[in-house]
């Protein structure tokens, strides 16, 4: 990791240092220093730590009993094992994408560059609920492909295939985001060393380019497989609301919720939640590791 | 041979980086490209290392050692390519670096580790370096960094060692020591080499040879002192060292520069022509009274004498700026103030007449 990322760390500490010095010349600093991370615990605890709390809290309302009972049924365990299954389709899919996407604009100069850099954001600017809707164009059974797919009985919308499919398509710049700068800044004399010393292009690859963005890569990971768990609006759209067969999580939730089975339903999500806390957990751990080694590679 | 380049061009998009260049350097010679930035000097070191590919042409060749090396990729070229940012692996330690070029070999000639490990320690102490071999790039100085990189680029026994302003990103007091350091390398391992450089003074002291390069094209070749010297062409003349320009006219066997009037013999028509002269700073003598011998007239406008020579800044009359560095003897002998008007007398000058036909003429001139 560079001197910008490193002077960036740099800045942050620079502000510790410039703190005491406010509390001493100004004597009110105190108390507004007070106010701001009181405000700042108050509105998280308000917006964030609040609900989740609430989760947990609603799943055990009736004691542990009836919080299992919740996946004593095979209608969750269906749901678990579509999310699984997606997550473990769009993870590595992604992972492939953002590394071939990352890996070219970061490395080479070719026409069109900025255009596919856009398209990578689009999943981002585009509502979950349309991304979804797209899918029903192209695959439904009005859509343009729906009557040639529908011939060779092929089902993609209303089944796992476009669960899948809107999964990857909603996660699919959080690799290649984390990676792009990064790969960016490193530049390409690391590979151009290897390959003067006689590695090859595989070599390359494992030696040199993926050790230095590992951590990086790690971490759009994470953040690719949260939201491939989470993901609601387009797999909502897509999955035609199917129990048993193309209900994910989040949809199992809302169904459950819409039945006022509220316990089973609260159950469910507090399995999303801690999924997120675990999410965060890691994301804390890797971001830890990454600032470690961009400290260590800092210009001495 | 060690490197031969024979009509090599590169073009980025319409920048003409290479025009059709040809270059051959001897086996176990060191040699500098010196340039400008944007003269083509470090597009031409990577197309030796096979980084860039030339553009194509049914003569292009590039040969090691009379083999030719044309198609060959980067990393089947067998080159040591010391690059400008170092470029270390940045998760490896010093050791591993070093090992790098062995590590990644085929496993039918890759040495075992034992050995590895032996030629691994060996590099480190030629660099100097034996007792880093645990350290991170990050924990080094710049030109620690720079000969790990070079060791590294040695640990594979190149044919050709190939160095990308080695030095450019150094401070100068560093610079110095490395330089030296490098020629005595060198000296002890006789290795073709090719050093990038846009700092003359790097290249004149390290290299057996120097390639003068302008515009994508090669100006001149020679020896430190042929360039420095003899310099073929104006753009050498004013690209190397301190020089004072002046323009004028030929004819008749003489050269009317400004106030100036010498003799030039080699040029006898009664057409006139455009010519330019160049002066070295210690190619001109201070004097306080006219002799009778060619000479003009100047107004001292600053002195300074700290230095092992003392440099004297002059204003003609026409306000042309004149540069003369006299020893310091000399400058306390003369005792110049500042706004006083003394007699430049050139020992020594060179005169270029662009001539499509010759080229550019030489006046040697002693007083």
């Amino acid at each position: 990791m560079g001197p910008s990322a490193a002077s960036a760390h740099r800045g942050i500490a620079a502000g510790h240092a410039a703190a005491p010095r406010l509390q001493g010349t100004t004597a009110d600093a105190r108390w507004l220093e007070w106010l701001f991370i009181g405000v700042s615990w108050a509105f998280l605890a308000l917006v964030l730590l609040v609900p989740l709390g609430a989760v947990f809290c609603e799943a055990l309302r009736e004691g542990l009993r009836a919080y299992f009972d919740a996946f004593d049924d095979p209608y969750a365990w269906s749901a678990i094992r579509l999310t699984l299954f997606t997550a473990a389709i769009a993870v590595p899919a992604n992972v492939v994408f953002g590394l071939a996407a990352s890996w070219a604009i970061a490395k080479f100069e070719f026409r069109g560059k900025t255009v596919l850099i856009t398209l990578i954001d689009l999943p981002f600017a585009v509502a979950p609920v349309v991304s979804g809707l797209i899918y029903v164009l192209l695959f439904g059974m009005t859509g343009w492909f729906g009557p040639w797919l529908a011939s060779h009985d092929i089902q993609i919308i209303f089944a796992a295939p476009g669960v899948v499919l809107a999964t990857i398509f909603v996660t699919f710049p959080l690799v290649a985001r984390e990676l792009i700068p990064l790969m960016q800044e490193q530049g390409t004399d690391e590979e151009e060393a290897a390959a003067s010393l006689g590695a090859g292009g595989w070599q390359t690859f494992r030696r040199v380019t993926l050790p230095n963005i590992k951590w990086a890569l790690m971490y759009g990971v994470i953040l690719c497989n949260a939201r491939a768990m989470g993901e609601f609006g387009a797999v909502s759209v897509v999955s035609g609301h199917l129990r048993g067969k193309t209900h994910t999580m989040p949809l199992h939730v809302e169904s459950l919720y819409n039945e006022y089975n509220f316990v089973a339903a609260f159950a469910v999500a507090s399995l999303l939640a801690m999924l997120a806390v675990a999410t965060l957990a890691v994301k804390t751990a890797v971001q830890w590791r990454m600032q470690r080694e961009l400290q260590d590679s800092a210009e001495p | 041979m060690g490197i031969e380049v024979e009509h090599v061009s590169k073009t980025f998009g319409s920048f003409k980086a290479l025009d059709d260049v040809s270059l051959k350097i001897r086996d176990g010679e060191l040699v500098a490209l010196l340039g400008p930035s944007g003269s083509g000097k470090t597009t031409l070191l990577r197309i030796i290392a096979g980084l860039e590919t030339a553009d194509a042409h049914p003569a292009a060749v590039v040969r090691f050692h009379d083999e030719d090396v044309y198609k060959r990729s980067a990393a089947q070229r067998r080159v040591g390519f010391v690059f400008q940012h170092y470029a270390l692996f940045r998760h490896m330690t010093v050791f591993e670096n070093v090992a790098f070029g062995l590590r990644v070999r085929h496993r039918s000639t890759r040495p075992s580790n034992g050995d590895i490990r032996q030629r691994v320690e060996r590099l480190l102490s030629l660099v100097q370096l034996s007792q880093f071999a645990r350290r991170y790039p990050s924990q080094l100085s710049g030109g620690q960094r720079q000969r790990v990189a070079l060791a590294r680029a040695l640990a594979v026994e190149p044919r050709v060692l190939l160095l990308d302003e080695p030095f450019g990103a150094l401070d100068a007091k560093v610079r110095q020591g490395l330089r030296a350091w490098l020629r005595r390398l060198h000296e002890e391992i006789h290795i073709t080499s090719v050093l990038v450089t846009h700092d003359q003074e790097e290249a004149l002291e390290v290299a057996d040879r120097v390639v003068v390069m302008n515009n994508a094209r090669i100006e001149q070749v020679g020896t430190p002192e042929e360039v420095f010297h003899h310099a073929k062409t104006e753009f050498v003349m004013e690209f190397l060292g301190q020089v004072n320009v002046f323009r004028g006219r030929v004819r008749n066997g003489k050269a009317v520069l400004g106030e100036l009037t010498v003799d030039y013999p080699q040029y006898r028509d009664d057409a006139e022509r455009p010519a330019t002269a160049y002066l070295r700073p210690h190619e001109l003598r201070i004097e306080r009274q006219r002799n009778g011998k060619p000479s003009f007239a100047a107004r001292v406008t600053r002195t300074h004498s700290a230095g092992s020579l003392a440099r004297v800044s002059l204003e003609t009359p026409s306000g042309a700026p004149v540069l003369v560095d006299v020893s310091l003897e000399e400058f306390a002998a003369l005792g110049l103030r500042e706004g006083e008007t003394v007699y430049l007398y050139p020992k020594n000058a060179r005169i270029f007449v662009p001539d499509g036909a010759s080229g550019a003429m030489n006046g040697d001139y002693v007083i």
